[in-house]
């Protein structure tokens, strides 16, 4: 069979796995006693392992087998939580991430894993815990007080007002109220027949009260192998075990009688168990408890997030996404032409479908653009994996908060800023946070915090990386780049503490003594500077010495549509980003000043340079016009102002940015075109090229 | 273009510069256009005439006859843009009329360009005779190189 067709979609899928693993785990770190998650791992291992077996991985599928086999063993009790074997599963889940990444780039996905797989299977058998019958006892034990905390604090099912009410009816009347745990077995294929089977019976004995998970969920086989029915019957507690334990593939049916004080108050015992076989019972009651609170919990808030990720959307590969944006940017430029038209010919039946289709149009648009988005978590979500793996590296105590992953951001720019941000992060954990005697000494806690950012403000989305480390120490900076050449001694006197901050993007800049693998020396952060300048985006800094720095990244909303101001230079237009304008003058020519080469104006108190495009671009005029007002477009680069004079301003417009091909590169002052309504193409104005 | 070199012939287009016949493989070629609105893109070198619009894409011009160092001529009803693409670049080349699709056969073309002796000479790959023509092949490769830089 051919398998290439299923090759994109196992890669993305197994990456989704892959991450939900990572997730989990860093999860389990946090609450290291909750079983669920390792249900949750367990689960994405398991899927993982089945669909590379299917497409003929066999490494892949060994090594998430193994590490499966670890996830069970944890989830069995047989192996406690901690940091050595998270490590180990981690590194399994990084040498999976590399596998797929390789089959991915079109390799066989082989790896040489053998250390990890040995260290798996020690954990499994039990090897590096000192001793094992130790540890299994001390486990039985939590598990017991577990149990006796679970069981005082909260009963088995909650039960609301009208539950109550039957329950309590229905004992009034000599009914018994039992609640009754059923396990299924592991290898039961058919879950939700076997649910309707004991229901069955159970229905034909008496009335079920309420079900965990709720008949629904039980039906769509959401559970693991087992429910719990709160049950009212005339027949006996061990009646109804037989007859339930008749149905096939049932493991284990455990009755209990649901006494009076059970539904009615909250602080309820369950019945002392009293024979030492029991042991085993009460773990998979704290299981069950635990699990099912769980799931109740999640039921109702994830449920609905579940439900809508899983089955209402479908994959779209990115290059259709971008056909499709083609073809409606030509409709946009015919929209234009046809609107041109009916006002020519002025039919009252043709304006008004131009008018509903314009609007159609509108609508079209944010549509397509919308779903070129992508939430920046798609970026941000590898993030907590690594900074645990570096700060492990670092041997400092490092804390990663991520607000704002839901940011939208275009697909494009997400593909860029995956690597600029991984350098940000890396510089912060390396240069940022001090190692913890030195924060212990500055009466700050051992445990830095890097904060990641992300929020729409306007056309552009922020994200900042924050951390409270040991921020920029200005003067090693300015020795730094005086020594480097990067600045002379001269002008470093004048540069402002923000600018000073900034020369750490400068290229061949490295401040760190010792030059660690994890933030390179000195040639990330020119690089960071250039790839977000490169997308249209900003990046500044803000540090207090031994307080933090925060590094802000401004970037673009999309980067195919932007809003610009048009304008007209004898029979060129010329399009300026709205983004870089700051606002628009008419001047009187007699206005303009001579300052030594450079004519200026005096624009709001400030003295601004004045461009003339004309000149700029070369523009061949055939008469010359003697105007007494000019046009002035006001642009900024950073702090800096210029005017830009020009024929006549025509108006603002939303444009679709187009480049100019690869044989035309490099041009100045020129940052690509776009095709106007007329179907010609104007240029786009790079003013930061333009602002010295 | 190697494999139409194991055939016996090589389909190309014929056009036309000043009074001599030119061809370029069929397969650089995207198209040929009538000639349209070009918009003048500042500093860059005289024979690019700007970009124009080919169906949503923005197509950089070349003027042929400027890049061969020929006299210049007006657009006229005749003139033709020629949409090649070569390493990924697409480029449209104005040319005075475009006239043929004929099929060359493989030995009829020469090395050996010592018939034309002037600017263009870089450019050229070979030159074929058919019948009473004299067809110069053209080196799009040498023609794209761009001495921006």
């Amino acid at each position: 069979m051919d398998m290439n067709q299923y090759l994109e979609m196992f890669i993305e899928e197994s990456k989704e796995h892959l991450q939900s693993c990572s997730d989990n785990l860093l999860e389990l770190e946090k609450n290291p006693e909750d079983i669920s998650i390792v249900n949750e791992i367990f689960r994405s291992a398991h899927t993982l392992k089945g669909m590379s077996a299917t497409m003929g991985y066999e490494d892949l599928a060994d090594l998430t087998h193994k590490m499966e086999n670890v996830l069970d063993a944890i989830r069995n009790h047989k192996i406690n939580v901690d940091s050595e074997i998270l490590d180990v599963v981690f590194e399994s889940v990084d040498h999976l991430e590399e596998m797929i990444m390789d089959i991915a780039d079109g390799g066989d996905g082989k790896r040489d894993v053998k250390e990890t797989v040995e260290k798996l299977k020690a954990i499994e058998s039990g090897q590096p815990i000192a001793s094992q019958a130790q540890a299994i006892d001390e486990v039985a034990a939590t598990a017991i007080e577990v149990l006796i905390e679970e069981s005082t604090a909260t009963p088995h099912l909650q039960y609301d007002d009208y539950e109550k009410t039957v329950l309590q009816q229905s004992s009034e009347q000599d009914y018994n109220a039992y609640e009754i745990t059923v396990v299924l077995r592991e290898d039961c294929l058919l879950k939700a027949a076997r649910v309707f089977m004991v229901f069955d019976i159970l229905e034909k004995n008496g009335d079920v009260i309420k079900s965990v998970p709720s008949a629904d969920q039980l039906e769509e086989e959401k559970f693991d192998q087992q429910f719990q029915v709160a049950f009212i019957t005339k027949d006996a507690a061990d009646v109804i075990q037989k007859k339930i334990m008749k149905v096939s593939e049932v493991d284990k049916v455990i009755v209990t009688p649901l006494t009076q004080e059970l539904f009615t108050t909250s602080a309820t015992e369950v019945t002392q168990v009293d024979t030492p076989v029991v042991i085993e019972t009460i773990e998979n009651n704290t299981n069950d408890t635990k699990e099912i609170e769980t799931k109740q919990k999640s039921s109702t808030s994830t449920k609905s997030t579940t439900h809508t990720s899983s089955s209402k959307t479908i994959r779209v590969s990115i290059e259709r996404l971008d056909i499709l944006m083609n073809l409606f940017e030509e409709l946009v430029i015919d929209r234009g032409r046809l609107q041109s038209i009916s006002t020519e010919v002025n039919h009252s039946e043709l304006n008004e479908t131009v008018e509903r289709m314009s609007r159609t149009m509108g609508d079209l648009q944010n549509i397509v653009l919308t779903m070129r988005m992508v939430p920046v978590d798609t970026v941000f979500n590898r993030f907590p994996k690594m900074v645990r793996t570096l700060s492990r590296d670092l041997n400092k105590k490092i804390n990663l908060e991520i607000i704002g992953a839901e940011t939208e951001l275009d697909r494009t720019v997400i593909d860029e800023i995956g690597d600029p941000l991984v350098h940000l992060i890396r510089n912060s954990l390396d240069h940022g946070i001090e190692s913890p005697e030195i924060r212990k000494a500055k009466g700050k806690p051992e445990e830095g915090t890097v904060v990641l950012r992300a929020y729409h403000s306007g056309n552009y989305v922020f994200i900042e990386i924050e951390d409270d480390g040991a921020g920029i120490n200005k003067d090693r900076v300015l020795k730094k780049a005086i020594s480097r050449g990067i600045v002379t001694k001269e002008s470093a006197l004048t540069l402002t503490d923000k600018q000073i901050n900034e020369l750490i993007l400068a290229s061949g800049f490295s401040t760190a003594e010792v030059i660690s693998d994890i933030s390179g020396r000195g040639v990330g952060l020119d690089v960071v500077k250039t790839t977000i300048e490169s997308l249209g985006g900003n990046i500044s800094i803000e540090s207090t010495e031994d307080v933090g720095s925060t590094f802000s990244i401004q970037l673009p909303l999309t980067l195919s549509i932007i809003s610009v101001m048009l304008v007209e230079i004898e029979q060129e237009i010329y399009a300026i980003p709205l983004s870089s304008i700051i606002e628009t003058a008419i001047i009187k020519k007699t206005d303009v000043l001579n300052a030594h080469n450079q004519k200026v104006i005096d624009f709001r108190g400030k003295v601004v340079p004045l461009i003339y495009l004309e000149e700029i671009f070369e523009v061949p005029r055939d008469n010359e016009i003697d105007d007494e007002y000019q046009s002035v477009v006001i642009v900024r680069k950073g702090e800096k102002l210029a005017g830009l004079v020009v024929d006549s301003f025509i108006g603002q417009q939303e444009i679709v940015l187009k480049s100019l091909g690869n044989y035309l590169t490099n041009i100045f002052a020129i940052s690509g075109a776009t095709i106007l309504g007329n179907g010609k193409v104007a240029l786009i104005v790079d003013c930061n090229a333009l602002v010295k | 273009m190697t494999s139409l070199v194991d055939q016996d012939y090589i389909k190309m287009i014929v056009f036309q510069l000043a009074d001599k016949e030119y061809a370029i493989p069929v397969s650089n070629v995207q198209g040929i256009e009538k000639l349209m609105h070009i918009t003048r893109v500042p500093k860059t070198l005289n024979y690019v005439k700007g970009v124009i619009n080919l169906r949503g894409v923005v197509t950089p011009i070349i003027d042929l006859r400027e890049r061969f160092g020929l006299p210049k001529a007006e657009y006229i009803d005749s003139t033709r843009i020629i949409i090649c693409t070569l390493n990924n670049m697409e480029v449209g080349f104005v040319v005075d009329s475009a006239n043929d699709v004929i099929d060359i056969p493989v030995i009829s073309i020469e090395n050996q360009p010592n018939v034309v002796g002037s600017a263009e000479v870089d450019f050229i790959s070979g030159v074929a005779k058919i019948e009473n023509r004299l067809l110069i092949l053209l080196h799009l490769d040498k023609v794209l190189v761009s001495e921006n830089n």
